[in-house]
């Protein structure tokens, strides 16, 4: 049977190994497939927590997570390339040219020779960086970088794509171009895991959100709903009105 | 293999662009080996080819003091220079010092009185116990001592050795004291030269044949012994650019992503053995390389390969495959590069000194002797030594291929726990 869920989190218990407080108990979390879903919390709230234990970066202490039907750290080589991973620091080698760095992350995420040509060459110039292709990393701006951090990720076409704020430091056309990018990728199936603390940009985004804090879903629904249910206006009243205006360490 | 083929071309592109990391793993151990087999070269020069410069204050007018100082100069390991007159300790330093001497040897000035008393005395109890009418026999002191002056920084086998040679030379005058005495107290005429000569001189001679494991005569140099000890140091000093590269994949957030991907960390660790193996490899070949066709330029003796080059290519293979495993191990454990660089930098020099690269291992004692079979480089350099100094074959390096392979597999082993017990596999 094919899975309507993208992703599934039943049950699930976490604790850091030497912290005897608990990240996470008795944690549910269902994403239907082909949404564009935002979670959001405050710092320490638990979202980077979350968004590895569904990479697999962490093992849960109990319960199930599932993505696409395939349970995560059971069938590694199989569940791993349902999805992709942008990280929120650049996770690629500074050394290494934009298509250096794709043929790389291109081979280990099994791809063939000839399809980490053409995908390079695609993902290049849809996010401009042909120019620039033979270029070392670590002479880009912020901005770039942000582009070739998101082209790795994106690179084997993943059904679903975590993406752990995507847009952090860079300017406005930046940040415009990456968030259309994410939208056209969402138009062909692509299911969208968005974590960011640029709410009005992730408002553009979103149609789905999540609220952590606490280790604890405070609210999940359709954005517009959740707007109507609290009275809000928009997604950054939501947030100080569900988690508080108090300093988060 | 496509994936291994990738990560193999990725980490060489890293390693051709870190170029503190290149000159730290070519360019300094090639200074190093220079500067060392040059400055060793002039020691083994000094040492083994040199005449050791000397001073003789001679205070004695007699013929036995002349003969020593003949017998002195006829041992050949010295170039003695006389300097007259009776000189105090201060006066002989300075004239040392002028004469740029390492020993300076007093002769006292009733020296031939008394050794002609002292073989008259002798040659008296040779006639009584042989039953024939000697002289009476007078008890006579000893004669006075010789007094050597030496510079500290000589060796303490070399002052050894100058001493035997100081005491032959003493034995043949006083022997032929004691045999002219005994010849005139017989025949009471002198004894003749060719028949003293005949009695004295030693006809035997000594062969000196160097022997090696394979036949061949050639006899080590400074090269011989630094080439292969100092590349040895150069191989596992890719410490200093793997522990790193390890260290830094780990950190950065290249790592985080290489986890959510469906390929094994193994492929990455594989990847980065196969690179630096082949650096270790490159850098035996240029040192090696060097040490044939460099150091004949430089005023150096060339380096003679082993007749055993298969030999030689397993005991490299072996080495650099044990460098690598320490560099991962390091870099597995390490939790910042300087932390890698710093701790490899220093656990190297000091790996090298228990494993006789600084000072040979038969000079160690008690602990260190032991220690000395804990480090790689140990092995490595026996096995390098049996190939380059002593001629060997494959088969008499195994002994000291099984333990380098040992310790590998123990470093990989704790590589592995490392990877596992910090959920990086």
């Amino acid at each position: 049977m094919v899975s309507q869920l993208a992703i599934d989190v039943e049950n699930i218990g976490f604790r850091y190994p030497g912290n005897p407080e608990v990240s996470f108990s008795q944690l549910n979390l269902q994403v239907a497939k082909g949404v564009r879903f935002g979670l959001f919390g405050p710092n320490g709230a638990g979202k980077t927590t979350l968004i590895s234990l569904m990479t697999g970066l962490l093992s849960a202490d109990e319960g199930h997570i599932a993505l696409l039907g395939q349970e995560i750290g059971k069938q590694k080589s199989g569940v791993n390339k349902l999805f992709g991973f942008v990280p929120q620091d650049f996770s690629f080698y500074h050394e290494l040219s934009p298509v250096e760095n794709l043929e790389f992350f291109g081979a280990w995420s099994g791809l063939d020779k000839q399809t980490i040509k053409t995908r390079t060459d695609e993902l290049l110039t849809i996010l401009g960086l042909n120019d620039v292709r033979n270029k070392q990393v670590q002479k880009f701006s912020g901005g770039m970088k942000r582009r070739v951090n998101l082209a790795i990720g994106v690179m084997h076409d993943p059904a679903i794509l975590f993406l752990d704020e995507p847009t952090v430091g860079v300017d406005v056309q930046t940040g415009h171009a990456i968030i259309n990018y994410l939208l056209q990728l969402n138009k062909k199936g692509t299911t969208l895991v968005y974590t960011s603390h640029q709410l009005s940009e992730a408002e553009g985004l979103c149609e789905q959100v999540a609220l952590i804090d606490g280790g604890k879903i405070i609210a999940q629904d359709n954005l517009d709903t959740l707007l109507k249910t609290h009275n809000q206006d928009n997604l950054e009243q939501l947030f100080l009105n569900l988690t508080g205006k108090e300093y988060r360490n | 293999m496509f994936k291994l083929k990738a990560t193999i071309i990725k980490d060489i592109r890293i390693l051709l662009r870190d170029k503190v990391g290149i000159s730290l793993m070519f360019i300094m151990p090639i200074i190093l080996v220079v500067v060392v087999t040059s400055i060793q070269n002039s020691t083994f020069q000094l040492v083994n080819k040199n005449k050791l410069s000397i001073i003789i204050n001679n205070s004695d007018t007699g013929q036995a003091s002349k003969q020593l100082i003949k017998a002195i100069n006829k041992i050949g390991m010295f170039k003695a220079s006389q300097v007259s007159g009776d000189k105090t300790e201060q006066q002989i330093a300075e004239a040392m010092h002028q004469h740029d001497a390492m020993l300076g040897i007093i002769i006292p000035s009733n020296f031939s009185a008394k050794v002609a008393a002292k073989s008259k005395s002798v040659a008296g109890k040779a006639l009584t116990s042989f039953g024939l009418q000697g002289d009476p026999v007078k008890n006579v002191g000893d004669v006075d001592p010789l007094t050597v002056y030496y510079n500290p920084i000589l060796q303490d086998n070399i002052r050894l050795s100058v001493q035997g040679a100081l005491r032959s030379a003493l034995q043949l005058v006083e022997s032929r004291e004691t045999l002219r005495s005994l010849y005139f107290s017989i025949n009471e005429k002198q004894l003749p030269e060719s028949l003293e000569n005949e009695m004295l001189n030693n006809k035997t001679a000594i062969n000196e044949i160097p022997v090696s494991k394979d036949g061949t005569r050639t006899t080590p140099n400074a090269t011989q012994h630094n080439v292969p000890a100092w590349t040895i140091f150069a191989m596992f000093f890719i410490i200093m650019s793997l522990g790193g590269s390890v260290v830094r994949e780990k950190i950065s957030g290249s790592f985080i992503r290489l986890k959510t991907l469906p390929t094994n960390y193994f492929v990455g660790l594989l990847s980065k053995q196969i690179t630096y193996l082949v650096v270790t490899m490159l850098q035996a070949a240029v040192i090696f390389s060097m040490g044939i066709w460099l150091f004949p330029f430089l005023g150096l003796p060339a380096l003679n390969l082993p007749s055993d080059v298969l030999a030689l290519i397993i005991v490299t293979v072996v080495c650099g495959w044990c460098a690598v495993s320490y560099a991962m191990c390091v870099g597995v454990f390490a939790q910042t590069q300087e932390q890698a660089n710093g701790f490899g930098a220093v656990s190297i020099v000091i790996l090298a000194s228990i494993g006789g690269l600084m000072v040979p291992s038969f000079a160690m004692q008690g602990f260190f002797k032991s220690a000395a079979n804990l480090s790689p480089m140990h092995w490595c350099l026996q096995a390098y030594y049996t190939l380059f100094l002593e001629g060997g074959k494959l088969k008499d390096v195994i002994n000291n291929i099984i333990p380098l392979l040992i310790i590998t597999l123990l470093l990989q082993l704790v590589t592995f726990v490392g990877l596992k017990r910090k959920n990086l596999i």
